[in-house]
């Protein structure tokens, strides 16, 4: 599907005020947002008869995503004083600043054969001014939560000043059958938990899937030689291929770099297991680490420049950073309790991380020096997080106790705020969360 | 190598197992449904010293670990001792090893651990003249658990490394 993106200035017919960020109609997501910001969306305006379902489904997708963050607070639509009829029409702001709505979205959805467009506004209602342009994105109607979800990122970013993240996808692994039998195969959905689809039959354990940066493909483990190997699979042509394959040995935990071609994972000979890097146009290969202690979980700095990666080498796991080439690392984690799973933010700033600490898991952040640990959850077992397109968001792994205990995806701010299940049909685990689709 | 187990056979053969057999284990370790790295063929009669059914009962097919830990048990070692004399007398079988951990830690982890575990077995079995080349391992980590609540009485039997028979066709 192909969307595209027109900027609405001749629509604009409103004064194309040049707003800056520094209006008041702003989120500053890093002070910790208590109050969530109220906004009011106008039921879009469907352009022509057959419009009014996607007008409508558009709508709710967009103030879902919005509202699903915990940063705004949908006004719902019982408080309206006055109804967009007219996209074009002129605001008028009193009627919204009476239902202490602080912004308005209006937006328009018209159907054309097979083709869905849709234009959005936003609005600072305590300015009385557009804040931004109009947007217009239109696509095929397959496509219609894609737009939704990009009117949203739009909203997102010019109220918080941050990207978004909800015109994305994550990889997943879905669960079914006994706790001492599972049944695993990846599967694909949209950020919110629709659109799921398959991407490998049952037949084999699959683990820990990671999306390449641009979102195409996928690398996981699979059984299905009967020993832990890397693939690589294409999510558009649903074929898959063999990585890193070599004699009598394990590969497993692989991560992209951020150029979508070097592979870094780890490879066990002997019982020991050490990372290793692979440039998969080449096939050239490269040992990083060589020591007889568990060096797994590898993860890229955003620049390419620096790995993150868990080893025991101290005696329990533990978190350190080594150059992407190799060489010495330096640990950074030093609290209480055992760290692994780490994962470098895609803003470079946070080390996100699986801690085990007195029998209970939590998901957590720190510095890439180690300091300002903080801990977001705590539970029977979390792990494995991945973070949201825009480093504000991690989506980790819960798994309940007991012979019923059953894995699900879940989700939290950075702040700790918001955690929210992953609304996924079934036993789900190891989510990786794509960048923004393009 | 088709993983095509018997699954009747599998059962009664875990009805029979008294030395680790509890209310929570299923013999599970070679699930009959997922692709694995299990050795297929007849368990035979558990009375006939040469038979798989007998290795599993009575030889031991599996050692535990404590947690966090690959090294091996004095127990475990006299079990590895039995399997390597078994071996020794029944040349035509070859062994995968599996390795497993319990569900406490996290599953990548868990995956290098259960190697460092089957990795313990396999050089205890080839230091006490089992040929290298009838002996590969694999690790599912955490997941394959044989018991499946969430205590120390399951997670015990869980961190194991089981040494499973072909007959000679494993084919590495």
């Amino acid at each position: 599907m192909r969307l595209f993106l027109i900027l609405l200035t001749l629509l604009a017919a409103l004064p194309a005020l040049a707003q800056t960020r520094e209006g008041p109609l702003r989120i500053e997501i890093n002070r910790g947002v208590i109050e969530p910001l109220p906004f009011a969306i106008s039921p879009f305006v469907a352009e022509n008869a057959g419009a009014a379902q996607w007008a409508d489904q558009i709508t709710r997708v967009v103030a879902a995503d919005l509202a699903g963050t915990g940063l705004f607070r949908e006004i719902g639509g019982d408080a309206f004083i006055s109804q967009v009829s007219d996209f074009n029409a002129p605001i008028r702001y009193a009627d919204w600043r009476a239902i202490n709505a602080e912004a308005l979205i209006t937006g328009a959805v018209r159907l054309d054969g097979n083709r869905v467009t849709v234009k959005f506004r936003l609005y600072d209602v305590f300015a009385d001014a557009p804040l931004g342009d109009g947007l217009q994105f239109a696509g095929d109607t397959t496509g219609w939560r894609r737009m939704a979800h990009k009117v949203a990122d739009q909203v997102y970013a010019r109220i918080t000043g941050e990207g978004g993240y909800f015109d994305s996808r994550v990889v997943f692994v879905s669960e079914t059958g006994p706790k001492d039998n599972r049944l695993k195969r990846l599967a694909i959905m949209d950020y919110d938990g629709a659109n799921t689809q398959f991407l490998t039959d049952a037949s084999a354990i699959v683990l820990a899937p990671r999306i390449s940066p641009t979102g195409d493909r996928v690398l996981y483990t699979s059984y299905e030689t009967g020993f832990p190997q890397i693939f690589e699979l294409n999510v558009g042509a649903s074929t898959r291929r063999p990585l890193g394959v070599q004699g009598d040995t394990m590969t497993f935990a692989p991560r992209y770099g951020p150029d979508g071609r070097t592979v870094i994972y780890s490879l066990t000979e002997g019982g020991n297991t050490d990372i290793y890097r692979l440039d998969t146009a080449t096939g050239a290969r490269s040992r990083l680490t060589s020591a007889p202690s568990i060096e797994t979980a590898p993860s890229f700095s955003p620049d390419g420049a620096q790995i993150v990666f868990e080893s025991d080498r101290s005696g329990t796991q533990q978190l350190y950073i080594m150059p992407a080439t190799g060489g010495e690392p330096r640990r950074i984690s030093f609290g209480q309790g055992r760290y692994g799973t780490p994962v470098w933010s895609p803003r470079g700033d946070l080390i996100a991380f699986t801690k085990q600490n007195q029998g209970r898991f939590h998901i957590g952040v720190m510095r890439t020096d180690g300091s300002d640990e903080r801990l977001l959850t705590a539970s029977f077992l979390d792990e494995g997080p991945t973070w949201s397109p825009n480093g504000r968001v991690i989506m980790f792994t819960r798994e309940t106790a007991g012979e019923g205990g059953q894995p699900a995806l879940f989700s939290v701010d950075i702040s700790g705020r918001n955690l929210r299940r992953v609304p996924v049909a079934g036993a789900a685990s190891d989510p990786a969360w794509s960048p923004l689709l393009p | 190598m088709t993983p095509t187990i018997k699954t009747g056979a599998l059962l009664a053969a875990a009805l029979l197992l008294s030395a680790c057999a509890s209310t929570q284990d299923r013999l599970s370790t070679a699930p009959a449904t997922s692709a694995g790295a299990l050795a297929s063929g007849p368990l035979g009669d558990p009375t006939d010293p040469t038979s798989v059914a007998y290795f599993n009962q009575s030889v031991g097919d599996r050692v535990l670990f404590a947690v966090d830990q690959h090294t091996l048990t004095a127990e475990g070692e006299s079990v590895l001792a039995a399997q390597a004399n078994w071996l020794a007398q029944n040349p035509e079988f070859d062994a995968i090893i599996e390795g497993h951990a319990d569900e406490q830690g996290t599953r990548e982890y868990n995956l290098a651990l259960g190697a460092r575990r089957a990795s313990s077995a396999q050089n205890f079995l080839i230091a006490q003249g089992v040929a290298p080349s009838r002996l590969r391992t694999v690790s599912y980590g955490k997941e394959r658990p044989l018991a499946v609540c969430s205590d120390e009485t399951c997670y015990q039997q869980n961190r194991r490394a089981v040494t499973v028979l072909s007959a000679g066709a494993v084919g590495f």
